[in-house]
């Protein structure tokens, strides 16, 4: 079955940010993302440690560890950018203020409900991090993730086995197989990969959803 | 005459008692002030509730406070890291208590506590495991979770330049909790790396007033390696 690479999953939510929008890129794999940015589209990235107006990583040498991105990676700042606190920089995801935020999922319901944070094992150490702050107050919630599991199966569900982050947030999903819709209509496709048919698809996800275009 | 000045982490901490709540600043290792923390192991002080966004890396800093014992509660939002491994055992081992919280919500609470709030309703967590037992309310066909603010005796953070009043400035994105906890603790104790003449702090560029400050130390800047810690490294 032909696949996505993560760069094309990339380059398929960069597509979908318009210009002049405030986003927030999660930790792994939307970070890809800020590479896929057309150069003559201005997009404002916001990092939740308190900075607005990130710019790429630095050049081997020039790392300054005061100034780190959410993953504590380093990176630069493009002109304009500015610095704040954390009461600020989440009341930019809980006032509303954000556009746009990209995060990674285990699973994502039919409704948008998403769940990103806990496996839900016993064992497993909860962390969580920025995730319900930016599933509940991001004016738009993009999902990228693998669209089966390791053992096949669907990550796109009627409802969430995994413990739940926000409720019915989730707009639009990006995976290795498609880019799907989320709306109160049900799940739409908008694109998949070649050699894979829309019936296909559906069998695959166990979910209902129909052509973007019907 | 206002003298805030501390000569040494140990004096500004002396006072720090068994049992005291304590904010501490920092996102990874950004803003972590790594001096005040060693001094507080130095002091000694146990069954503490520490609060921090992150649960420690390698064995340094706020691992260490937390391998030496010292710690009974962490209220944290991310826990899970590749080197926080000295949280780990110790959680596992059922020797230290976790409060997780969303990292909104951390702010939020903290902010609340040093702007006398006494409870606010968030929509972040609503329906989650996170907002399980706690109150709930609809206001204008939204959701929200009833939220309580985290008050502190001390706070620890670290700034860049500091002044005899305990105005404080930051750098990049070191800034971080430092501004919120300085608010939200009885006593804020800031290590700074400059302190300078009342005044030369430009007002327009004073971020935390000295109102909130009780104490400010000068450190040495440390050199800081952020890759993840791997066991039985050794790192100055």
């Amino acid at each position: 079955m032909n696949r996505y690479s993560r760069n094309q999953m990339a380059q398929h939510v960069a597509r979908d940010i318009p210009e002049g929008a405030y986003v927030n890129l999660g930790i792994g794999m939307p970070t890809l993302v800020a590479n896929h940015i057309p150069a003559d589209r201005e997009i404002v990235l916001q990092s939740e440690n308190g900075l607005l107006g990130m710019g790429p990583a630095p050049d081997a040498g020039e790392e300054d560890y005061d100034l780190i991105n959410a993953g504590k990676q380093p990176v630069t700042l493009l002109p304009g950018a500015s610095f704040f606190h954390h009461a600020d920089s989440f009341a930019m995801m809980r006032g509303g203020h954000l556009d746009i935020c990209v995060l990674g999922a285990f699973q994502v319901a039919v409704n948008g409900d998403l769940a990103n944070w806990h496996t839900g094992e016993p064992d497993a150490m909860p962390a969580v991090g920025g995730a319900m702050d930016l599933a509940s107050g991001a004016k738009q919630v993009f999902v990228m993730m693998e669209h089966l599991t390791k053992k096949g199966e669907s990550k796109i569900v009627e409802h969430c086995s995994y413990p739940l982050t926000g409720l019915r947030c989730v707009s639009r999903v990006y995976t290795d197989l498609a880019t799907i819709h989320i709306t109160s209509h049900g799940l739409f496709v908008g694109d998949f990969v070649e050699g894979l048919s829309l019936e296909d698809l559906i069998k695959l996800s166990g979910v209902k959803m129909q052509a973007l275009n019907n | 005459m206002i003298n805030k000045i501390f000569a040494s982490s140990e004096e500004a901490l002396a006072d720090v008692h068994d049992g005291a709540t304590i904010l501490i600043g920092g996102f990874g290792s950004a803003g972590l002030p790594t001096h005040l923390t060693d001094a507080l192991i130095a002091k000694g002080a146990r069954e503490l509730t520490v609060v921090n966004n992150n649960a420690g890396n390698g064995e340094k800093g706020l691992a260490a406070l937390m391998k030496a014992g010292c710690v009974r509660k962490l209220i944290c939002s991310f826990p899970r890291q590749v080197d926080s491994w000295v949280f780990d055992e110790l959680w596992r081992a059922g020797k230290i208590e976790l409060e997780l919280v969303p990292q909104g919500n951390l702010a939020e609470r903290i902010r609340a506590a040093g702007a006398g709030v006494g409870a606010f309703y968030t929509a972040t967590g609503f329906g989650t495991e996170l907002a399980k037992g706690k109150e709930t309310r609809q206001i204008n066909g939204r959701d929200y979770v009833l939220e309580f603010p985290i008050h502190a005796d001390f706070a620890l953070v670290a700034a860049e330049t500091g002044d005899r009043w305990g105005n404080l400035t930051y750098r990049k994105t070191a800034r971080n909790f430092g501004p919120i906890m300085c608010m939200a603790a009885k006593t804020a104790i800031a290590q700074v790396h400059h302190i300078v003449e009342l005044g030369s702090i430009d007002p327009e560029h004073v971020i935390t007033p000295g109102i909130f400050v009780k104490r400010v130390v000068q450190v040495e800047r440390v050199a800081y390696d952020p890759t993840p810690a791997k066991r039985g490294e050794q790192r100055p």
